[in-house]
This record gives C-alpha cells, structure tokens and sequence, in this order.
C-alpha cells in the first residue's frame, strides 16, 4: 500500500511538471509540419524552391525579417538601420548592421561581422551559382570594422538597401562551417549543405533528401524561454489534398504549408473540425510563363533553350498575346481557388503602391484573339482546325507540376487555345522534380523545356526590386551557370535592364513605385512575355492545438516558429 | 443398315471440343460475358454515346453550373469536376486501357513464347537464354518503366504525337518487361515434348527443326500460351493503370482508366463515384480476364475434357 502510494505520488509529479514548466525551451514536445513537396536541401542560397528556403529559415536566419504587414523588423541585427538612426548613410551608398550581442551559433560560438561577410563572398563569387545572387545586387564591399559591425558598400546610391542580408532567401551561414564550400565545391559540401549550423530556433538532427527533416531546439537560441517545442519534424511528400486532410480531418500533423486545393474540397475539410485553414493575400502569382527561346528536342542538349536559338512560335509578340487574350481568368479563379484567389494582369500585385492599374486581361476576348493571329500570319490553310504558316503547324508544349488544380487550369486552357486554333501538348512533373532545381534533371521549370510552362512565384519583403531584377539579361538560366538563373522566360531587353539600373538609382519612394509599375508593364501587357493568372492568397492549413501561427505573405511561412505553442 | 450414315456423328473438330468444355465452366463463361460487353462498350459505346470526352462548355456559366453533377438522363455517369462527361471518360479510357492490356500481353506473349521454344528446343542456346530470363525476372519493373518514361517520353512524342508516342513507349516497356513467365513455362513444355515419339518420329524422317517447331510443338504448347497470355492482359492493365496513377504515362488531359481514378481521387470523399467507376471497370476486366483464362486452361487440356 505505502509502495502504491508513493508510485502515485512520483506519477503525480512526473505529471504536473510540464505543466509548472510551461514557458520554458521544449515544453511543449513535438511539433509536425507537413511540407508536400519535400525539402531538398537546407540551403536557400543553392535552391531557388521555396520549400528549401522556409525549411531554411528555421535554421538559419538574416539579420532582419519581415512581419505579417510587410514592415521590417530585426532578427539578428539590434534595430534597422535608417538614414535617420545614422546606420543609412546620406549618400544612401553603404548601411551599417549592428549585431545583437551574445549571439551564439547553435554549435556554441558567437556569431561575428566575419560571418555576415563570408555570406555574401558565398553568394556572389562567380562560379558558385548562387541562387539568390539577386539579393547582393549591386553590393560591392562588405565591411567588418569589429566583430559586431557590418558595413554593406553599394555602387550607387541604393534607396533600397534591405536587400543583402535582409529576409529568409539571404540568411547568415557560419564563416567556419562553409569556409571550404565557396564556389565550385558550393553543390558538394553535402554535410554542410544538408545541417548548417545557424541562429535559429532548431537545428537539424537528422535529414533525408526529399523525404523527412528532423530538428531539435537549438539550445543556443538567443531567446532562453524559445522556442516551446523540443523536436520539430518536417515532413514532406504527398500532395496538396492529403496534405491539407493530414491538419484538417486526421489530425496526423499540426500544420501543412500550401495546401492549394479545390474551393469545394476546402468547405468540405473545414467541417473536419480538427483545424483551420489561413489565408493571406501576399505577392504569389500563378502565371503562364512563356518561353523565349527553342526548347525543340532537336537541338543538342545544352543548346535547347538557350539565347542561342529564338523561339521560332513565341519570339513574335502578337502570338503571345493572343494567347493571353483567349483565357478566360475569372473562370479559373472560379474553378480553382474561389476565395483563396483574384484574377489579375500583374506580376507584381501587391503592396498596393507597386501593383499597376493593369486589368486589360480580365475580360476574355476570343475574336480579337482570332484576329490577331490572323494579323500574325497564322492561318488554317488546310482546314484541320489547326492555324499554320508556312507549311509549319501552331504547336506547343504546356507543361506545369502535378497539382489537381493546375491539371484542371491545363485543361481549361488547353480549351481555348484549341478554340483559337492553336495545338497543345500538356505535360504534367512531378512537383519535387520540377521545382528540385536539379541540374541534371531535363524537366525542371529552370530548364524549360517546353514553350509554356505555369507555376507560381513571388517575392519576400515589400520592394519588388529584387524580384523585377530576376528579369535581367546575366540571370538567364543555362549550361554555364548550372541553369540556376532566375530568368526563367529568357526575357532580355536593354531597355528593361536600364530600367532596372535607373529603378535601383532612384531614391524617392514615389518613383519607385512609377518604375516598378513600368518594369511590371513591359514584362506583361506591354510584351506578354509573362502571362499573370490569378493573385493567389496564402492557404495553409494549421491544427486547433497549434498556437501561435500566423501567416506571413512577405517572408517565410515558418517565420515565427519560435513563438508556436501547443494549445492546452 | 441403310440407316448407317445418318446415325454416323459428323467428325468432331478439336476446337468445337475446347469450346464444349469451356462452355462448362461457369465462371468462364461470365468472364466471357463481362469482358465481351467491356469490349462492346469501349469499342461501339462512343458510337452511340457521341459526346465528347475532353470536351468542357465554353460559355463559363453553363460549364460552372454544370460541374460535379449526379447520374442524369443527360449524363448517365454524372460529370467530373469541369463538367466534362463520365460516361464518354469512361468509355474513352476504356479503350486505351483495354488496347495497352491487348498489345502489351502480344508482345508479351510473342516474345516469350519465341524465347521459350528456342531455349527448350535447342540445347545450346537454352543456357543463355535462361539466363537472360532470369536477368529479366530480377528487373523492378515499375522503376525500370520510370526511367523509360523519362528518357523516351519526349523522343517519341516528338516523333509520332503524343499520344501514339506514349502508347507505343508504354506497350513496349510493358511488353518486354513481362514476357519472363512465358518463357519459362513454355520452355518446360518443350523440353518435355521434343522427347515424345511423335517428334523423335518427325526427326528421323529428315522433318527440319523448323518444320517440328511450326507443325509438331507449337500446337501442343498452345494451352500454357493462352493461359499466359490472358494473365499477361490483366496485369498490362494495372500496371498502365499504377503508371497513369502515378502521373507519368499519358498527357494529363488524355483519359484512360487509371488517370480517371487518379483525378478522382482528390473528390474520393464527396464524389466516391468518380473513383468507382474506374476502378470497378479495372476490376472487372482483370477478374474477367483472370476466369477467361481459367477456363481455357481447362479446356485445352485433354486429360480432364469430358469431366
């Protein structure tokens, strides 16, 4: 009886003591996040998929992070260097970073300027090919007058300088762990590529490629009483569907990212009752990419699209208008996305003072279509339905990942390009090959093989200067530079590139939105070059018992881990 | 007396036989039945049924109206999620479905069948080629079909379309990755029948091994063959079907039972149906198939006709 007693009463104990410990590192035990599309790499300077970046993100970290509204706030850094604080100069040519003190890299040591520096010697030596590399544009000197300061030099005055270093696709790596992984040897470092050390909340424990991630609280993590949950577990594969089923209906995970799916299916999940699903409106855009050069399987590999060969179909404007006219954008969001998306022309949709007035698009027009191919030279000669010219048939390639939505998007507009006259071939890839950034692989979206392609992208922070510089002539992707560019289109024209050049000289807020709207222009309505869709809302699906979430549009997803808990 | 000739039973031929005793088996018969009206249901159905499988409404209302709906008159299957017609899916995927089990188990069965009676009957080439078989056999098949897939998808679709393309990459892979059994089976047949009087007779008159191959062997091998070949059709089935599920056989808006039950899936929860219906005509053709040859098995085998 005595024994039993006292086994109760340790039970007890052993029973109340989470509770009693409630605000401190790990009390809330594990905490399951659902990724479809598995993370490849834990390194976002070699991986343009935003799975690898937000998986990132958990790790390793900038000096200064967007929130919620879109406004800046530091993570590593102690404050934001403006020109009124003094950390901007008045030149606006250089900005000076102040590290917090202290800080420690989850491997015990502290965190230096060194660092800070070596991040950006990663990113842009030459032969690395860095897939961020727009983040450091215009970044020439990078500064270490003590071990707490980092002084960025620009070449020109730089109205915009949070760019380097500045949000979860330029965070810091440590100078000692990545020392011998610069340029070349950037894609062998597998250990470091696969567990870096960083300043985030968790460190990795254990990873297997394209399939699970397992992290721990970093013990060294700048905040002692964060984050709340010891082990964190990053699993990926399946699909958006069963992804969004595992939160909502099951209950297996407490939060899948991205769970893209039918307006129908989402009112049926919600009635799970198990989770919720949360929604913002950020800068992700489901666009039709057209391709500017020959992806024929005729030409030798490493010369299929490449500037080598203009498009022999799409190099003429008038055709890819065209198309663009004969899709019907608000039958798509109707199909596809309901609330959780809005049609629009734009790349870049918002914040509201970039987004153009550009609605030209939204209203279907199937004859001026017809009539435009015709003023193209596209006729039906012989009377298949099919328009020709020259003895050669309107034919292409429309290729995206496997995705419900997107394979009724395919058929959808497969439908009015059948209609306008035009043949189309659809082809569906498997989400983690198509967006794997593989080099090796010929259906990546990097290497387009094919003369459409749809997906979406978008950009983090609120200046759309990094993003609208991914558009320059140097960042097309190809054999020389391990096809890591982010010109995906091979969209190249001096006068944008100038632009671009003149949009980062320019310092008054109210230019810069008039260059930006103009940059936005010529790549959509003015060339159609991109074909905007739908302006997708952020959908991803989080459990009743996780706390703490809260859907950031402008930077990571996953960005306020450290502050999630587990509702009681 | 006069009689005599009236009474004399007109000879009977072995096939009228085969099929007196297929007759008898039950089950046979059914598959018979179910597979004969799949086939006049793939083949004739879009004769009669004149909608168009991949055809989606143009006016945005009517097509948004006319998105997930139940079994109608107009729509005896009901619609999927972009309104297009079930029933024409189904008879549409029917038929690629069916052609890929028909081609594949062809090349299949023509492949292992030459395999086998060139290993039985010649002693010197039956090492090798077992081997080979073996080789074969120890292939996965579902990765090997993967990076097929990948290598000569683009190829052939350039060549011959996409479609034809596809269907001829996916018969192939599946053809010459499943004519294992056969071979085996039929080279045991052989082995055992080139010691028989009736072939030793055929040599020792100078009949060439050719001659002994074509007249003597392969007929006696026939009843291992059918057998073979309509399991072969069965699984050529499924494994399109796995392939189709999978994403990477044909184009995604080009139906076939397997892409229909892989679209379905996503609405197995509200529109169970529209996984059903594909899988219950894969189901069935398989278990059909599966007792077709079941009952040919019994049927060409003289030892147990007339039980």
């Amino acid at each position: 009886m005595k024994l039993k007693t006292a086994l109760l009463g340790a039970a007890a104990a052993f029973g109340l003591a989470p509770v009693a410990a409630q605000a401190e590192r790990g009390a809330d035990g594990e905490v399951k996040v659902l990724y479809y599309q598995a993370v490849s790499i834990v390194n976002p300077y070699l991986s343009s998929g935003t799975k690898d970046v937000e998986a990132a993100s958990l790790v390793i970290e900038p000096l200064a992070g967007f929130d919620q509204d879109g406004v800046l706030f530091p993570r590593l850094a102690t404050e934001i260097p403006t020109v009124d604080n003094g950390g901007v100069s008045a030149d606006l040519t250089s900005i000076t970073w102040k590290l917090k003190e202290g800080l420690l890299w989850s491997d015990g040591t502290p965190v230096t300027s060194e660092d800070v520096k070596f991040s950006w010697e990663y990113c842009t030596h030459p032969e690395g090919g860095c897939a961020q590399a727009a983040r450091y544009e215009g970044v020439v000197a990078v500064e270490t007058p003590d071990p707490l300061t980092v002084v960025v030099r620009f070449d020109a005055p730089k109205p915009n300088p949070y760019q380097a270093f500045v949000g979860s696709t330029s965070p810091i790596l440590q100078k000692a762990q990545f020392a011998a992984c610069v340029g070349a040897a950037a894609s062998t470092c597998t250990a470091q590529n696969n567990a870096p050390i960083g300043t985030g909340p968790f460190r990795v424990v254990d990873f297997k490629v394209n399939d699970v991630v397992q992290m721990e609280a970093n013990p060294n993590y700048r905040d002692p009483a964060k984050p709340r949950f010891a082990t964190l577990t990053l699993k990926g594969g399946g699909d958006a569907a069963a992804a969004a089923r595992a939160v909502m209906e099951t209950g297996e995970f407490d939060y899948a990212w991205n769970t893209q799916i039918n307006p129908e299916l989402q009112a049926q999940m919600k009635a799970g009752g198990k989770g919720e699903f949360v929604t913002g409106f950020g800068t992700l855009v489901e666009r039709i990419e057209m391709n500017m050069t020959d992806p024929s399987p005729g030409l030798p590999e490493g010369e299929r699209s490449t500037v080598k060969h203009p498009h022999p179909i799409l190099s003429d404007e008038r055709v890819r208008r065209a198309l663009s006219m004969a899709i019907d954008r608000n039958v798509l969001n109707e199909i596809g996305y309901g609330q959780a998306g809005r049609p629009t022309c734009n790349l870049v949709p918002s914040p509201a003072a970039f987004a153009s007035d550009n609605t030209g698009c939204l209203t279907q027009d199937m004859a001026g279509a017809k009539a435009l191919m015709a003023e193209a030279g596209w006729t039906d000669t012989n009377g298949d339905g099919i328009l020709d010219k020259d003895g050669k048939k309107l034919s292409i390639l429309y290729q995206t990942s496997v995705n419900a939505v997107r394979q009724d998007f395919q058929a959808l507009v497969k439908g009015w390009w059948n209609e306008l006259g035009v043949e189309v071939e659809l082809k569906a890839i498997d989400a983690s090959v198509f967006f794997g950034g593989d080099p090796g692989s010929p259906d990546t979206f990097q290497k387009f093989y094919a003369d459409v392609e749809m997906y979406a992208n978008n950009f983090d922070g609120t200046d759309p200067e990094p993003y609208l510089s991914q558009y320059l002539c140097d960042k097309i992707p190809g054999p020389d530079n391990q096809w890591q560019g982010e010109n995906i289109n091979r969209f190249c024209d001096p006068a944008y590139d100038a632009m671009v050049a003149e949009l980062a000289r320019t310092q008054d807020f109210q230019a810069r939105t008039e260059l930006a709207k103009k940059l936005n222009d010529m790549l959509t309505k003015d060339s159609m070059v991109v074909v905007p869709l739908i302006d997708r809302g952020r959908l991803s699906a989080r459990s009743n018992t996780l706390g703490g979430v809260v859907l950031n549009t402008w930077d990571s997803e996953l960005w306020n881990a450290a502050d999630w808990y587990r509702v009681k | 007396m006069t009689d005599a000739p009236d009474t004399l039973e007109r000879p009977r031929s072995q096939w009228r036989d085969v099929w007196l005793q297929f007759r008898s088996h039950k089950g046979a018969m059914a598959g018979l039945a179910v597979f004969v009206t799949l086939i006049l249901f793939v083949t004739l159905g879009p004769l009669i049924w004149r909608i168009d499988p991949t055809y989606i409404d143009p006016d945005p209302v009517r097509m948004i109206r006319g998105r997930n709906q139940p079994p109608s008159w107009a729509h005896p299957l009901g619609t999927d999620q972009l309104g297009r017609d079930m029933l024409a899916r189904m008879m549409a995927g029917g038929q690629v479905s069916i052609a890929v089990g028909l081609v594949a188990m062809s090349i299949s069965v023509l492949l292992g069948t030459l395999v086998g009676v060139l290993a039985g009957y010649f002693r010197k080439l039956d090492n090798p080629l077992m081997r080979l078989t073996d080789l074969f056999l120890a292939l996965p098949l579902l990765p090997l079909l993967l990076v097929m897939v990948m290598l000569f998808r683009d190829a052939l679709a350039r060549a011959l379309g996409p479609e034809t393309g596809t269907f001829l990459m996916i018969v192939t892979a599946i053809g010459v990755t499943s004519w294992m059994q056969a071979a085996r089976i039929v080279r045991g047949e052989v082995l055992a029948l080139k010691e028989r009087e009736f072939v030793l007779a055929a040599r020792s008159i100078g009949t060439p091994s050719r001659r002994i191959i074509l007249r003597h062997i392969l007929p006696n091998v026939m009843s291992p063959i059918m057998v073979a070949a309509t399991l072969g059709i069965a699984s050529a089935i499924i494994t399109e079907s796995a392939l189709s599920f999978l994403g990477l056989g044909f184009p995604p808006d080009f139906p076939t039972w397997g892409r229909l039950l892989f679209d379905g899936v996503d609405y197995l929860q509200q529109y169970p149906e529209r996984v059903i219906w594909p899988g219950l005509a894969i189901s069935l053709t398989v278990l059909s198939v599966n007792y077709i040859g079941d009952g040919l098995r019994d049927a060409l085998d003289p030892r147990i006709r007339g039980r």
